[in-house]
């Protein structure tokens, strides 16, 4: 993600941006990536240009060190540790060697110690003030470094270094007119005895004549609707630049009044802005994970785009053609991201209408999504006045172009159903393309294409097939089986079972108590499957040949379960796969298969799992780290990944072991772990003398794995055929074995203990 | 920087027919001219000639009108009783009707004294036709007989009684001068050959035969009677074809088109419909009164169709011409090659190219949504033209204005003149189901902020309170409709039979023992 600041370097060759706890260095020219400069251990909070060189840029972390970089090669010079979490960084040319930091809520000037050591412990703080705004662009240097100016709330303080004395200037919580008075950024001109202010209705006001406390004075511009977000002067000063929510960049010109340009349309609300110190490029930063590159002239000249996770409604869906994640981009758009190549490919956009960038509006989102299996049918839903009572949503059907590489709009359904689409699904055999949506109006319909054969116009378009209810039980989710055969659609508690070509209720099965959230059938031979999760923490299992009934239950927060369809226990269980709550998770086709030949892993070689949680997406995939994985920052923490027992075992020592493991075994549900085989296993390799003959192949069919996190609820079929794969672990401290202990590991996990398993199996 | 994106303008297809080319073909007609007759009109006949006059009987008279008079050119009087199935000669000189008293009689074209007159019949005669070599008449009799009568003598050749019941249809083949076809209230239709003096061919229509009609080939006929029309094949001994039963009334008329051959059937049901090749109906005429005769002109164009109360109703064929001269007085616009000028020019090799961005052309809303001017907006798409000829972008405008939370902005603040065309636009199109939302909101909306000063202006007030008595009535049909829809449902329900849905109850057997292996 491309949070945080940025700023243009030397001449615009560079773009520099936090991003998770990483700095980015982009090219302007090529909008490429180049590099990042990795080193903190935390978010990286701020970015400053060393006004000493500036081929280095100083960064501050939360986890309390600063470090100064050379950014062109990416090599770390030094660390400074100050001991505190840091949230923003200042720096001046009148102050050399020493940094501005914003540490709690004081704004402490440090001292950096000149020493040849790699690292540092910087030990002079002094503090400027105790009381400073949370918001990094509240604050910010005058001309010449002689004065420091910083607001908080409705008051600026303006700190003098010579006189070291503090003036503050205070405004009235609201005037006559009941505008909000608040400052919400500040700017500095860089020649004049000038501060702009931003402030939280809009208006941006321009202080003069501060010295003398009690004379100043300041002029009120307004252009703006909602608060100003940023503010910043070009290097010369003849130019202010603002933007806001509205995602219009807004040129000032200095001294002529009310003179300005605008450059709208740039994407999400803009956050930052700076220029380059030359003053030929500007660069802002929206909230939709972007950095538009801006020439003087005010032309945009390159666009960095991140993937957008604002807000996904979407599922993580991969669209079958690229192998992209699509999901919500920007408003209004579906956005495909090539997860291989860490790229954004394009943004599609659903509603087709222009944006208005107002808080609080009630706009057109893209909520459902759904591919055929082919990749040549899009099927999406957006809804407007989710708040409001009459709601608004429109079906859309795109087709692949094969000209345009892209998806055309074929047909909009204005009234597709009566109420919301809870959810739809195309028909997964290649023959025939049918999508099926359910909604809260308690029915189900079935779209063909070209179903209208009278019409002598093109028989492209789709229309309504079927309609079809249960007893006006309100449909929760929907799924065909592999070849299309069979349609299942559940109501609350029922699934009922029907087939596509004659629109005959075939079967309805009947669940234990529980509303049915979702739905899925197996692939290739374990198609007979029909897998199903309740609100109250049942996996079921219906063997659709003979009606049989499966049934498991189990509880457990941020785990990831593994089964086989039939059977009732996990084939693999990983428990606080992250910190937060799991919003969606999708099985990503990997490029070549891998072979493993561990069975709690096999479900991974042919796919990854991705994990998009609140702030971020996981990888969970014991597999080197892409830089996707980089990208998106993932705690160090949470990769406590044990893919295999031996593995496992090597990390214990690290832990403390005893109490803590036991008690983890003993409170843990007996059915969720993993077989007792496994666990034992370097306990009995120590007893035992292993067989060492050849280890009948695990090979046996090992299909449609099922994964399930508890939290959510979130099920995806994986592929099926699994190979075997052997792949280290991605840890950071990668236990370090001797050569000696690596064969012996690889020779105790060959043995087949299962023997093991029926005599603890039997034990009480 | 992406680019302004226009509105969109949601066109929605109509319900209803499907636009095909026949409907298209039949649809190109005029508003119907209504001639009043002295009764009913039963019989309409065109002459095969060239100015294609025809003969309309109706009541005691038989009328002759030309293509375009409003006004008899030519009218026979000299009946005593009613006149009965006036029918042209194959040149078009001479003209045979029958009578309610049983007299025929032969009109020259230009007399208006009979020529002659055939006297036979003990009861009325409704049908008459010459046989194709132009020297012999056909009639056909409520006395159960048809008679063959020779013209220059005017003498019966022959009588045959067949049939059983009243005689009241009779087509001559045009082919041979020998055959021709009967139909009667007997419910069968006959094909006599004069030859053999006798019927060579029966079919049963089942209902009381109304008239019967030959396709040009003569290998197919038509017979219409009760809600039927059947098509018979008489090469393969009169085997029914197809039958019919689109109208829910007697049919009392059929007739063929002259391009395609098209059947038209109509009814007393006060439908005409036009049949494709394959007998589906592609359009339909609606007629005020029941329909007794009907005929088509040659080239099809007039369709005149004679009705119960006497109505004569004539349509006749748009042409493109008419057209033309509507489209020349518009003032005509910069021609095509204004536009491409330049545009196929092919650089040269070494030229060196400079592009030009494209501008984009935006609508005069659309430029005003742009610069949040809402309410010039709002103006813009209310002007008479967009307002009447294109609803759909009145309303799209005004979506757009509710999606951006300022379509109130957009209608405060406004004068009796341009609240009156809003009010009048919501009453033309608030009923249509492609704009009934957002004109619903849009109603919301101008009675919240109006609601104070409605009482200052008698028109607006009136208005209002039209909105409110159509919009009382749309509410109690929808309910009626609701209640229907209710019956139906119930009725459906009771019909389908009950079909045994295999409800497998779950077992979950099998459970308790893996789960203590777990």
């Amino acid at each position: 993600s491309l949070d945080g600041k940025y700023k243009v370097q030397r001449h615009g060759l560079f773009v520099l941006c936090t991003s998770g706890d990483s700095v980015k260095v982009y090219s302007t020219r090529t909008e490429e990536w180049l590099h990042s400069l990795q080193g903190h251990t935390n978010q990286v909070t701020g970015i400053a240009l060393n006004p000493a060189n500036h081929l280095q840029v100083y960064s501050c972390s939360a986890d309390g060190t600063v470090k100064l970089w050379d950014f062109i090669d990416g090599i770390l010079i030094k660390t400074f540790i100050i001991g505190y979490p840091l949230f923003a960084i200042y720096v001046s040319e009148k102050h050399e060697g020493i940094v501005f930091l914003h540490i709690g809520f004081q704004l402490v000037a440090v001292h950096l110690p000149k020493s040849a050591e790699q690292e540092v412990e910087a030990k002079e703080l002094s503090a400027v003030s105790r009381h400073i705004s949370p918001n990094p662009s509240c604050t910010a240097f005058g001309r010449e470094g002689q004065y420091i100016a910083f607001a908080r709330n409705l008051q600026l303080n303006v700190y003098f270094f010579r006189k070291q004395k503090t003036y503050s200037f205070s405004l009235k919580a609201t005037d006559k007119k009941g505008a909000k008075n608040a400052f919400t950024c500040i700017a500095c001109h860089p020649t004049d005895d000038c501060i702009a202010t931003g402030h939280e209705d809009g208006k941006i006001r321009l202080w003069r004549n501060f010295i003398h406390k009690k004379e100043y004075t300041y002029s009120t511009q307004h252009w703006h609707h909602n608060a100003v977000n940023t503010l910043c002067f070009t290097p010369e000063g003849t130019n202010l630049l603002s933007g806001g929510i509205e995602s219009v960049l807004v040129q000032w010109q200095y001294g002529t009044g009310n003179r300005k340009e605008f450059l709208p349309r740039l994407g999400g609300s803009i956050l930052h802005v700076s220029t380059s110190s030359d003053g030929q490029l500007f660069c802002t930063s929206h909230s939709d994970n972007k950095i538009t590159v801006i020439e003087s002239s005010f032309k945009v000249c390159g666009v960095i785009q991140g993937l957008v996770k604002d807000a996904v409604l979407t599922d993580l869906m991969i669209d079958p053609r690229s192998k992209a994640l699509v999901l919500n981009g920007k408003p209004g758009h579906l956005q495909f991201y090539s997860l291989l190549r860490d790229k954004h490919l394009y943004n599609l956009d659903i509603v087709q209408q222009e944006y208005i960038y107002e808080a609080g509006l009630d706009q057109f989102e893209v909520v459902k999504a759904a591919f055929d299996i082919k990749g040549y049918w899009l099927a999406t839903v957006e809804e407007r006045g989710q708040k409001s009572s009459d709601l608004e949503f429109f079906l859309k059907l795109w087709s692949y172009d094969e000209r345009t590489q892209s998806f055309v709009l074929n047909t909009t359904i204005t009234a597709a159903h009566t109420d919301r689409i809870i959810s739809m699904c195309f028909s997964s055999s290649e023959e025939t393309t049918m999508l099926v949506t359910i909604a809260e109006d308690g029915q189900f319909k079935a779209w063909c294409q070209g179903v209208d054969a009278d019409t002598q116009q093109d028989q492209n378009f789709w229309s309504c097939d079927f309609v079809g209810s249960y007893h006006n039980l309100k449909p929760t989710n929907c799924s065909f089986s592999a070849d299309s055969s069979l349609l299942a659609v559940s109501f609350q508690e029922v699934i009922t079972i029907w087939s596509p070509d004659t629109w005959e209720l075939l079967t309805t099965l009947c669940q234990p108590p529980g509303v049915i959230r979702d739905l899925c059938f197996g692939r290739l031979s374990c198609s007979k499957y029909l897998i199903s999760t309740t609100t109250r923490n049942l996996l079921c299992c219906w063997n659709l040949l003979t009606c049989a009934f499966l049934m498991d239950s189990f509880s457990g927060l941020y785990t990831v379960f593994v089964f086989k369809p039939n059977e009732p226990r996990p084939l693999f269980t990983h428990k606080n796969v992250c910190s937060e709550k799991i919003h969606r998770a999708v099985f990503v086709p990997r490029e070549e298969p891998l072979n493993n030949c561990d069975e709690s892993s096999q479900w991974l070689n042919r796919s990854q799992l991705y994990f998009l949680t609140q702030n971020m997406l996981v990888i969970d995939d014991s597999v080197a780290v892409t830089p996707f994985y980089l990208l998106l920052g993932k705690h160090r923490q949470q990769q406590q990944k044990l893919n295999t027992p031996s593995h496992q075992a090597a990390d214990r020592p690290q832990q403390p072991q005893g109490s803590v493991t036991i008690t983890e075994l003993l409170h843990t549900p007996a059915h969720v772990l993993p077989p007792a085989s496994v666990l034992c296993s370097m306990f009995v390799s120590s007893l035992l003398i292993s067989n060492t003959g050849e280890m009948e192949s695990s090979e046996q069919e090992m299909n449609s794995e099922k994964e399930e996190e508890d939290s959510e609820g979130e099920m995806e079929a994986c592929d099926s055929q699994q190979e075997l794969r052997v792949q280290g672990s991605v840890d950071e401290v990668t236990p370090k074995l001797s050569k000696a202990q690596e064969r012996e590991l690889k020779r105790v996990r060959k043995t087949d203990f299962s023997w093991m398993a029926g005599l603890i199996a039997s034990k009480p | 920087m992406a680019s302004f994106k226009p509105t969109k303008v949601q066109f929605l297809p109509k319900l209803g027919e499907k636009v095909t080319e026949d409907t298209l073909y039949w649809k190109n007609y005029k508003s119907p001219v209504q001639i009043k007759e002295f009764g009913a009109v039963t019989k309409i006949d065109f002459s095969p000639l060239a100015p294609h006059n025809y003969a309309v009987t109706a009541s005691t008279r038989i009328h002759v009108y030309g293509l375009h008079s409003q006004e008899p050119i030519r009218s026979f009087t000299r009946f005593r009783d009613t006149a009965y199935g006036g029918s042209f000669r194959g040149d078009g000189k001479l003209l045979v009707a029958g009578s309610e008293e049983g007299l025929i009689r032969l009109f020259d074209i230009s007399g208006r004294v009979a020529l002659r007159q055939f006297t036979g019949h003990s009861k009325a005669v409704h049908v008459t036709s010459f046989l194709s070599d132009g020297f012999r008449v056909v009639s056909g009799s409520d006395d159960l007989t048809f008679r063959v009568w020779d013209v220059p003598s005017a003498v019966e050749l022959s009588s045959i009684t067949e049939h059983t019941d009243y005689i009241r249809a009779l087509a001559p083949s045009k082919l041979n001068p020998d055959l021709f076809v009967t139909g009667s209230y007997d419910h069968t239709v006959k094909v006599f050959d004069m030859r053999s003096g006798s019927s060579v061919m029966t079919m049963q229509h089942g209902h009381p035969v109304e008239c019967v009609l030959l396709y040009p080939s003569e290998a197919l006929l038509v017979s219409t009677g009760g809600r039927y029309v059947k098509i018979w094949d008489l090469l393969k001994g009169g085997q029914e074809l197809v039958s019919l039963k689109n109208h829910h009334k007697t049919v009392t008329c059929a007739c063929l088109s002259s391009v395609g051959n098209k059947l038209l059937t109509g009814s007393l049901d006060r439908h005409v419909k036009v049949y494709n090749s394959s007998y589906k109906v592609v359009h339909n005429f609606d007629c005020d009164a029941s329909i007794l005769s009907m005929a088509v002109a040659p080239d099809d164009e007039v369709v005149a169709v004679g009705m119960t109360n006497g109505v004569l109703s004539v349509r006749h064929r748009k042409h493109k011409k008419d057209k033309e001269t509507l489209t020349s007085r518009r003032r005509r616009g910069p021609s095509y090659r204004v536009f491409v000028k330049g545009k196929n020019f092919v650089p040269r090799q070494d030229d060196f190219l400079v592009s030009k961005p494209v501008k984009q052309y935006l609508r005069k809303y659309d430029k005003q949504l742009k610069s949040f001017e809402v309410s010039k907006a709002l103006d813009t798409a209310l002007q008479t033209w967009t307002r009447t000829s294109k609803p759909e972008v009145t309303v799209a405008v005004i979506i757009e204005l509710n999606r951006r939370g300022t379509l109130k902005n957009a209608l405060a603040g406004r004068n009796e003149e341009s609240l009156t065309k809003i009010l009048n636009f919501l009453l033309k199109h608030i009923f249509d189901p492609r704009f009934s939302r957002p004109l619903l909101t849009v109603g919301d909306i101008v009675l919240d902020l109006y609601r104070q000063v409605l009482h200052q202006s008698p028109v607006v007030e009136r208005q209002l309170q039209r909105l409110m008595e159509v919009l009382g009535r749309e509410a109690e049909l929808q309910q009626e409709l609701l209640q229907v829809l209710g019956i139906l449902d119930t009725l459906f329900a009771s019909l389908t039979p009950r079909k045994e849905v295999a409800a497998l109850a779950a077992l979950p057997v099998d459970q308790g023992p893996q789960l203590q292996a777990a």
